[in-house]
This record gives structure tokens, C-alpha cells and sequence, in this order.
């Protein structure tokens, strides 16, 4: 089974999310925008009132946490404003049901939504999911730099690492280089591996590192492995790369 | 006179037209301070629960007319007072499972309604908020129960000081909700949510006079 774009549906996706918006158009786009990443992943909106009107319904939140529980172990909800926030803590407070297995992201809507999508996508438990949404907002706040500094300081050694590091420089061969769709791919495929990979420094399992590489067609990337699959993860990210995502 | 059933179930609907009656005025203070549609939203959820009583048997416990409100006003308030006054009627509901109250029954209707709201708002007193009526409504209850007042007596006494509280607002500088955007120029007007507060405990007070 493969979604519209060609991608395989992740039977992984353990996790599913639940995005509440003020407008019920926000929260349907949100969706839309994170399905493109992650099309493995159940992603259903809570967005509106319940005549359609801004604002949130606690109706509309508590059924969808509930749809989405039926069907996969756990839910990550994120929130607009205010409001929705205070929503979501009272559906998650007052409904018995839920059990622990659906959490708040303290995390920016679009951003958080994105990430946790692909995290989901790779297989990630309700916490890692969790943890990658809330990572988002420092992820989105810091210039590309700091980001850098910060993945190659918790990345492990590479040089001399268990499993041995390997490394490689590839090209962007599709015109807009590095956009959010292929750093979607990217990220997905890195999460597919016992690997640590870099490109360019950043961790390459984060969708929103990658995108703030800026990298466009032509840049040459570099990309370091290291892990027990450090060889695999190397060779699969140098194709997709090379293949230039589909992308003419 | 007794607080009872009957009580509760005038106290929803009062609560409805006085709402309704203001709703004018509460869009004005939020449109000050806030982004104007506290008087709308609160008047779409009160219609939806007298609608909600209309549809429903006569329940047996004050607790259980707390807790329809609290359910309807989450799901048709649309803005942060739907959380944070069903949160408040929830929690009131869970200490008035009871087929009538008496003054110490008024006071944890009370106690766990300001409970509530703090929770959810993550307010304290003297933010600009509707824990500013809510909180001397708690204390002047108390202790007019203390002192041995009557039920009546005990509600009359937490409405007058909501509504002391929500005039207080005034010169308050917001520091939580929408308010809190404008910083310093948010003194000089009436908190909304305090004075909704006012409202709905004044409703309740005069819904007990209605009893008698």
C-alpha cells in the first residue's frame, strides 16, 4: 500500500495526532501540511467550535483523541492559543478513559505538528514523539548554527565509534534543494536506521534541522554515519540524494 | 428556604437572562482590554444550557445541574471562559452531590469553583482576572458561615464581595490572558471575566430570594 505520493505507508506509526486550532480551516491545513511529511501517520483535526465558529470544542477535542485512541497506542495533541490549551488540559483532566495515553505538546502549532508527524512516522513512543514536538520550538528559535553546535556536541564521536563512522559528500541534484518535502524524506529514512547521521552537522533524523540548512540545489552536502548501521544509513541517504526525491 | 434542586436549576437559567441582559456590556469591557467576545460566547453557552435543561429530566442532586452547565458551557463557550468556567462548575459539582446545601455546602460549591478556575487559568489574586471576584467571594463566605449566617445569607455575602472584587479590577495592571498583552494600558477598565463573575453570583443569590 503506498499513499499518493508514492511513499510506503509506515505500518510503524504507533502514535497519532490530534491538532487543535481555533479555526477549523488552520487545523484542517495543519493536518494537510503534516500529512505531505508523514502519510503514515493518523493526523485528525479538532478545529472550531461546534457550529463551525472560532474558538475550540471540547466535544470536538475529546472525540477526536478518542477516535484516534481506538486505533493506535497513543495520542500527541497540539494546540494553538490560549484557549485551545486550556481546552485540551480539561478534556485530558476530565475523561477517565484516556488512561495516560494522550499528551500535550508544549510546542509551537505548525512546527511541533511537523516534527512529532515525522517522528511518528519513523516509529517513535508516545514520550519521543512528545519530546520531538517540544524540541521544536528551540529547533525553530535558534539560527541553523546553533543548532549545528548543538547536534555535533551530542552527537557521539565519530572518529574511532563503535560500528566505525563513515562519511560521504553528495550533491543536491533537484532544483529547489533541501525544501521540506525531501527533508521529510530524508529525516524519515534516517530515522529507519541504528544510526547517527549528520548532514552538514545537523541530525538528520530532524525534519526542521534540515530545512533550516537552507540548502539549495547544487549545495554539496556532507553527510556522517556512525552506529551499527552506519554503512546502510550512509548508502540510503547518498541515493535519495542522488536520486533528487522524484524531483526534476 | 432551602438551596435544593429547584434552586440550582433557577440559578442556571437566571444566570442565562442576566447574561443575556449584559451580554452588551461584557463585549465592551473585553473589547477594551481583550479581543471582544466574552458577552457573545457566554451568551451562546448559557442559551445552550438552558437548551440542555429543557432536553433533560429534573436531576436529583444540586451537583448534577452544576455539572450540565460545566459540560455545555466547555463545548459552546468557543473562547477561554469555557474551560475555565466549566472547569470551575466541574469542580463545584464534585462537592455538592447532594439533594440540597446548607451554608457549609455553599461555601465548598465555592471553594471548588475558585479551585477550578485557578487550576485551569493558573491565575492568583490580583492579576486581573475572574479569580480577582472569585477569590473575596470565597473568603467573605466563609466567613459569614462562620459566624453562623443563614444559606441565603452566605450567598448574599460572596455576591456582594464578587462584585466589590470585580470593580477592584479597575486600576489592576493584567498580567495573565489577552489582557496581559496591553501591559500598563490595560488599567483603567473592568476585568470581564471578574465582572461575569459578579453576574453569575449575583444570579445565584437572587435565584435563592425567588426560593422563599
Amino acid at each position: 500500500m503506498t499513499a499518493s505520493d508514492g511513499v510506503p505507508v509506515s505500518a510503524r506509526a504507533r502514535i497519532a495526532l490530534v491538532l487543535v486550532s481555533h479555526s477549523r480551516l488552520l487545523a484542517q491545513g495543519a493536518v494537510e501540511l503534516a500529512a505531505q511529511m508523514a502519510p503514515g501517520v493518523l493526523l485528525l483535526p479538532a478545529g472550531g467550535t461546534d457550529d463551525d465558529g472560532l474558538g475550540t470544542s471540547y466535544d470536538r477535542v475529546s472525540g477526536a483523541i478518542e477516535e484516534a485512541l481506538a486505533t493506535t497506542g497513543g495520542v500527541v495533541v497540539l494546540a494553538d492559543l490560549g484557549s485551545a490549551v486550556m481546552t485540551v488540559e480539561s478534556v485530558l483532566d476530565l475523561e477517565d478513559g484516556f488512561d495516560g495515553r494522550a499528551a500535550l505538546a508544549d510546542a509551537p502549532f505548525v512546527e511541533g505538528a511537523v516534527a512529532a508527524a515525522v517522528t511518528a512516522h519513523g516509529g517513535g513512543d508516545l514520550a519521543e514523539v512528545l519530546a520531538s514536538a517540544e524540541h521544536a520550538g528551540s529547533t525553530f528559535a535558534v539560527p541553523a548554527d546553533a543548532a549545528r553546535d548543538d547536534a555535533s556536541s551530542g552527537a557521539p564521536a565519530p572518529a574511532g565509534a563503535e560500528g566505525g563512522a563513515v562519511s560521504a559528500h553528495v550533491a543536491l541534484r533537484n532544483p529547489l534543494g533541501l525544501h521540506a518535502r525531501p527533508a521529510a524524506v530524508l529525516a524519515r529514512l534516517v530515522a529507519g536506521y541504528d544510526a547517527t547521521v549528520t548532514i552538514d552537522g545537523v541530525n538528520g533524523a530532524s525534519v526542521l534541522e534540515l530545512m533550516k540548512l537552507g540548502a539549495a540545489g547544487g549545495h554539496e552536502l556532507a553527510v556522517a554515519a556512525s552506529g551499527p548501521q552506519a554503512r546502510e544509513a550512509l548508502a540510503a541517504v547518498v541515493e535519495a540524494v542522488e536520486g533528487g526525491f522524484g524531483e526534476a | 428556604m432551602t438551596l435544593d434542586v429547584a434552586w440550582a436549576d433557577r440559578w442556571a437559567r437566571l444566570s442565562a437572562e442576566r447574561i443575556a441582559a449584559a451580554k452588551g456590556e461584557l463585549t465592551e469591557l473585553d473589547r477594551q482590554i481583550g479581543d471582544g467576545d466574552h458577552g457573545e460566547n457566554l451568551d451562546r453557552g448559557f442559551r445552550a444550557v438552558v437548551a440542555k435543561l429543557d432536553a433533560s429530566e429534573r436531576p436529583e442532586q444540586v451537583g448534577d445541574v452544576l455539572k450540565l452547565v460545566a459540560t455545555t458551557l466547555m463545548s459552546s463557550v468557543g473562547g477561554a471562559s469555557g474551560p475555565l468556567y466549566g472547569t470551575a462548575y466541574l469542580r463545584a459539582a464534585k462537592v455538592t452531590g447532594l439533594p440540597e446545601l446548607d451554608p457549609q455546602g455553599v461555601v465548598a460549591l465555592l471553594e471548588g469553583a475558585l479551585e477550578g478556575i485557578s487550576a485551569r487559568g493558573k491565575a492568583v489574586p490580583g492579576e486581573k482576572t475572574m479569580v480577582d471576584a472569585w477569590q473575596p467571594a470565597v473568603d467573605s463566605a466563609e466567613s459569614a458561615a462562620e459566624s453562623g449566617a443563614s444559606t441565603a445569607e452566605v450567598l448574599a455575602a460572596a455576591a456582594r464581595a464578587a462584585r466589590a472584587g470585580a470593580e477592584a479590577t479597575v486600576p489592576l495592571v493584567a498580567t495573565k490572558g489577552r489582557a496581559s498583552y496591553l501591559g500598563e494600558r490595560s488599567a483603567g477598565h473592568q476585568d470581564p471575566g471578574a465582572t461575569s463573575t459578579a453576574i453569575l453570583l449575583e444570579a445565584a443569590r437572587d435565584a435563592a430570594d425567588e426560593a422563599r
